[in-house]
């Protein structure tokens, strides 16, 4: 059991190094070790946990390593995963800001960082453009859209109430058409 | 005290941030606005340094977040809030896997919600070229910081049209950026 707990907790602490620029990118690290190398699930599997993985709240990778912890070893090795996943950020993020922060008022720092500024505004341009293209599907959904972003950028409603508010219309909306469907079904 | 407040923040940020790092960058913007514990252009510099360090990049922000309001006890309580109801919500869904995929409910829910998470990505967005690229303090004439105008079109052409350019890693991009900021810096423009 402690050998088990051990091995997830060290196989996502190799992934958590390994991978760059969130969920989507480390599938195929994940593949590599937890279907190949340890045969913890299959493909198949690995496909559902990550389509889950991305509908309930919270990090992508973090609950692809909570899965496939509690599958493998139950909560602690659901745990032992988790943790495992996260370690490598909180040591490399603490002394990247502890050393940025004791740097942030050289001018070069401020000339490297206000630039960089300029391409992470591209880089949120690209990301929204791509979630657009399979999230905005029909007119509703780029109703919802439009409306999210006008109401989110003149003023400071949490997020919350947007997440909870197009959830029950996701809901309202499915459930009108599936009634209009099925009237026209009635009159034919 | 400080701790709970962090706890209690990224909780919340963990409970409702669905669809991975990005999904997390409203609710930490809004996070800036309330409690001032971090400015928007802060933000904007720990969106680059989570793009371009190993691990998932909400929970790099979480971190990055957590060690400027506290230190490192800081940074692990607020990762540690932000992975709590991801742990939760897996462990109790993991036991009726197959029922939650295929549910219709859940299925619309996500129908609304996609779209809706996406406007709030993209009205983060602004609000960063809003201190990035403009200067609303400014003087009219310098209103356009025009130098990082130009280098976000370079990189805007090189993400989108140009095929050998495109594929590149994030990191590729902010690295470069840096360089040229400092560049800018050194030749006084």
């Amino acid at each position: 059991m402690a050998h088990k707990l051990w091995e997830l907790f060290w196989t996502f602490t190799k992934i958590g190094v390994m991978m760059f620029g969130g969920g989507y990118a480390m599938l195929p690290l994940l593949q590599r070790e937890v279907v190949e190398t340890h045969h913890w699930a299959t493909e198949e599997e690995m496909a559902d946990y990550y389509a889950i993985g991305q509908c309930t709240p919270g990090i992508i990778a973090v609950n692809v390593a909570t899965f496939i912890g509690q599958k493998e070893a139950g909560i602690p090795g659901a745990i032992a995963a988790t943790v495992g996943q996260v370690l490598p950020s909180l040591i490399i993020i603490s002394v990247i800001a502890g050393v940025l922060t004791s740097f942030a008022s050289l001018q070069i720092v401020q000339d490297a960082f206000g630039a960089v500024r300029a391409c992470v505004c591209v880089l949120i341009l690209n990301a929204v453009l791509r979630l657009m293209k399979t999230n905005i599907v029909d007119v509703p959904t780029f109703l919802i859209f439009i409306a999210v972003l006008a109401v989110a950028m003149i003023t400071n409603v949490s997020p919350v109430v947007f997440v909870l508010l197009s959830g029950v219309l996701g809901v309202v909306i499915r459930w009108l058409q599936l009634d209009g469907e099925a009237r026209k079904g009635a009159e034919k | 005290m400080i701790y709970v407040q962090l706890f209690c923040a990224f909780f919340h940020t963990g409970l409702f941030a669905v669809g991975g790092g990005l999904a997390t960058i409203p609710f930490l913007k809004h996070m800036a606005e309330n409690t001032g514990w971090f400015t928007q252009t802060q933000l904007a510099d720990m969106i680059a340094v989570s793009e371009s360090t190993p691990g998932p990049m909400g929970v790099n922000m979480a971190t990055y977040v957590g060690y400027t309001v506290a230190g490192i006890p800081g940074a692990v309580t607020a990762t540690v809030g932000l992975i709590t109801p991801s742990i939760i919500i897996i462990l109790i869904i993991a036991r009726f896997l197959v029922k939650f995929r295929t549910n219709r409910i859940v299925d619309s829910v996500f129908y609304g919600l996609r779209p809706a998470s996406c406007a709030m990505i993209a009205a983060a967005g602004i609000s960063v070229v809003s201190l990035a690229l403009v200067d609303l303090k400014a003087p009219i004439e310098e209103l356009f910081q025009w130098k990082y105008i130009v280098l976000a079109a370079v990189i805007l052409a090189l993400t989108r049209w140009i095929k050998p350019t495109k594929k590149l890693h994030p990191i590729v991009f902010i690295a470069g950026s840096a360089v040229v900021g400092i560049l800018y810096g050194v030749f006084g423009i």
